[in-house]
């Protein structure tokens, strides 16, 4: 084996064909990919449509099918839908995991990750960018259930304060399960990882309050999976906007659940970032 | 012409082990000029993706020591990263995009902003034949488009060193000629140094100033192309007999004027003619095989190639190592071999 007789390296000071080539800001990096993720996204309806159409089916399913159960005692809304719509801000921001996802998972594969490690962008730009371009589908998602709140007069106790706070929760919600995707996506590098996670979290949301408030489920195991699944606590905050009014401890409760998801995906994500991009 | 100092490469003992793998690269040592065209040449699977990737700083490297552009690639990556081109053995694209946002994301990510970014942009879409697709989304692009893009796009912050690697592999001969002309381009008008890995003998023999072939993770040698035919000498002739009992008695005949070599007629008898004996000649052959009554039906006589170098240092025919190659590949994604172009040195003579 021959050993290292070379001399340190010294910058080169002349010869420079390429006195442009030092790289634009973070933010403009982060800018010009999120702007790439979501036009990626939008050009094809497969990509987008499922996350703004699916939730919306689920609602008018679960609407007509279980409207009779705001004749239980104790039901905390008049109507169903009043209870049921943010079924769909949730299911929404489940889509953002995908969304964030699949987006990293296709630059993996297709190899244009290593397109883009080649020039002087920081490996975090294209994370936050796809979690970035992630969100904007979400919120656009969001202003039509918003929409659909206002076209079907949902009673929104919350006033218009409350609105700007349900949008933000589910922006937050969006963003905590995109990091899960990007997370999933850079430690797996493979599709089939992210569509095998997506039934799980499906099942996430159905195991929680997301169809019935927890203290009028019978089922001793299933109330008892809503108290740990810390999708009921999101549900439960955002629901709080629209028929309670505003509750301090059902929205800490909830913000909390937000905060450590959220850190969690974002270590995660800056974990499995370090380890693909092991570069100098 | 820009200045082309320290645009070179220089390898010292380069190894990559791969977790529960053997060594892909076996301690390695080369020197690239400023400038110069080093053709990397080998089988699949034997070092030359790995390499490209450990100096263009995507894969870490296992021991050793290499310098690209004046930097150091263990600890200076982003200083290479900024001198650099490349355009690695998968074309790496994104299907939603068309070919001028590709060019210009790329050149806003290198800084090259607004109006600059467009003009180069168009200067890269002329200078590859993409000017009419350019608006095309690169999903409906095929596979030579492709390539041609992804070259575009290692040559949008005008690198002072440019690693290809295997970058005609899938093109048409117009295309694979066209693209020969532009790195030659780079090279002479534009001082860049290119590392360009092939399979392909003809196209390290016909654009690289110098060669190094490396078989299972080792450079078995190096030099120009004339140095390395030069090292074989002597001529290879190859006879086509008429008959098994003509090809019967052709190897005894013909051991007096060279060694026995590998044939490329299945059935037919090849010598490597002995370097320096003037009886060792085509002529002598013919009439030897005449006067013993051996009927041949073609007699061919082929220059010494790249090929028949690899054949003298590793036992092994570059087509041959890469089938071996193939079954035991230790390289990450190694694609399919293609048919190698045909040998032009083959001269039929009879």
């Amino acid at each position: 084996m021959t050993t290292s007789t070379t001399s340190t390296a010294a910058p080169p000071t002349t010869g420079i064909i390429n006195p442009h080539a030092t790289g634009t800001s973070l933010a403009n990096q982060v800018g010009l990919l999120a702007r790439r993720s979501v036009r990626s996204s939008l050009s094809s309806p497969a990509g987008y449509m499922p996350g703004i159409v699916m939730p919306l089916i689920l609602l008018t399913i679960n609407s007509s099918g279980l409207s009779a159960a705001t004749r239980i005692p104790g039901f905390p809304a008049d109507r169903y839908l009043d209870f049921a719509i943010v079924i769909t801000f949730m299911q929404s921001a489940l889509f953002a995991t995908s969304s964030a996802g699949l987006g990293l998972v296709r630059d993996i594969e297709s190899g244009f990750l290593d397109r883009l490690a080649l020039t002087p962008m920081r490996a975090g730009a294209l994370v936050v960018a796809q979690i970035s371009g992630a969100i904007a589908i979400a919120l656009g998602a969001s202003l039509v259930y918003i929409s659909i709140m206002f076209i079907t007069q949902v009673d929104f106790h919350t006033g218009p304060l409350g609105v700007l706070a349900l949008l933000g929760l589910s922006m937050w919600t969006a963003f905590s399960f995109a990091t899960i995707g990007a997370w999933i996506a850079l430690r797996s590098g493979e599709s089939e990882a992210l569509q095998g996670i997506f039934p799980l979290l499906f099942a996430t949301l159905f195991l929680s309050t997301t169809n019935m408030p927890r203290d009028l489920i019978q089922a001793d195991w299933f109330r008892a999976i809503t108290r740990v699944n810390p999708v009921s606590y999101m549900v439960d905050a955002m629901r709080s906007l629209i028929i309670t009014g505003w509750d301090g401890r059902v929205l800490l409760e909830g913000a909390g659940v937000l905060l450590a998801v959220s850190l969690i995906g974002v270590a995660g994500c800056a974990r499995s970032l370090r380890r693909r991009m092991a570069k100098a | 012409m820009a200045s082309s100092e320290n645009n070179g490469i220089e390898v010292r003992g380069l190894v990559k082990q791969f977790k529960k793998g053997p060594k892909a690269v076996d301690g390695i040592d080369l020197d690239v000029a400023p400038g110069e065209i080093y053709g990397f040449l080998g089988p699949n699977g034997a070092g030359k993706s790995t390499t490209v990737n450990m100096l263009v700083t995507l894969l870490p490297i296992t021991a050793g020591r290499a310098t690209v552009a004046g930097w150091d690639v263990a600890t200076q990556g982003s200083h290479v990263r900024t001198a650099i081109g490349a355009a690695l053995q998968a074309v790496a694209l994104d299907k939603f995009l068309t070919g001028r946002e590709h060019l210009k994301l790329i050149a806003s990510l290198q800084g090259i902003t607004g109006d600059r970014a467009s003009r180069r942009a168009e200067v890269l879409l002329e200078r590859v034949g993409l000017e009419d697709a350019a608006d095309r989304k690169v999903g409906g692009y095929s596979g030579g488009m492709q390539r041609r893009l992804d070259l575009a796009l290692a040559l949008v912050h005008e690198p002072r060193v440019l690693f290809l690697d295997e970058p005609t592999t899938g093109l048409d001969p117009q295309s694979r000629t066209a693209l020969w002309e532009e790195v030659r381009r780079l090279a002479t008008d534009e001082g860049v140094t290119v590392f360009l890995t092939t399979q392909y003998l003809e196209e390290a023999d016909v654009l690289a100033d110098r060669v190094g072939i490396i078989n299972a993770g080792t450079i078995v040698a190096e030099g120009t192309p004339a140095e390395l035919k030069a090292e074989i000498g002597a001529p290879t002739v190859e006879l086509v007999p008429a008959s098994d009992a003509d090809r019967a008695r052709l190897p005894g005949l013909l051991a007096q004027f060279g060694t026995e070599a590998a044939p490329e007629v299945p059935g037919s008898v090849a010598v490597r003619l002995h370097r320096g004996d003037d009886r060792a000649s085509l002529v002598s052959i013919v009439r030897a095989v005449d006067d013993a009554g051996v009927a041949v039906r073609e007699v061919r006589q082929h220059e010494p190639t790249l090929d028949d170098v690899f054949l003298l240092k590793t036992g092994l025919t570059l087509e041959g190592a890469a089938s071996d190659a193939d079954v035991a590949a230790s390289e990450p994604g190694p694609r399919s071999p293609e048919p190698a172009p045909a040998d032009p040195t083959a001269e039929p003579v009879a």
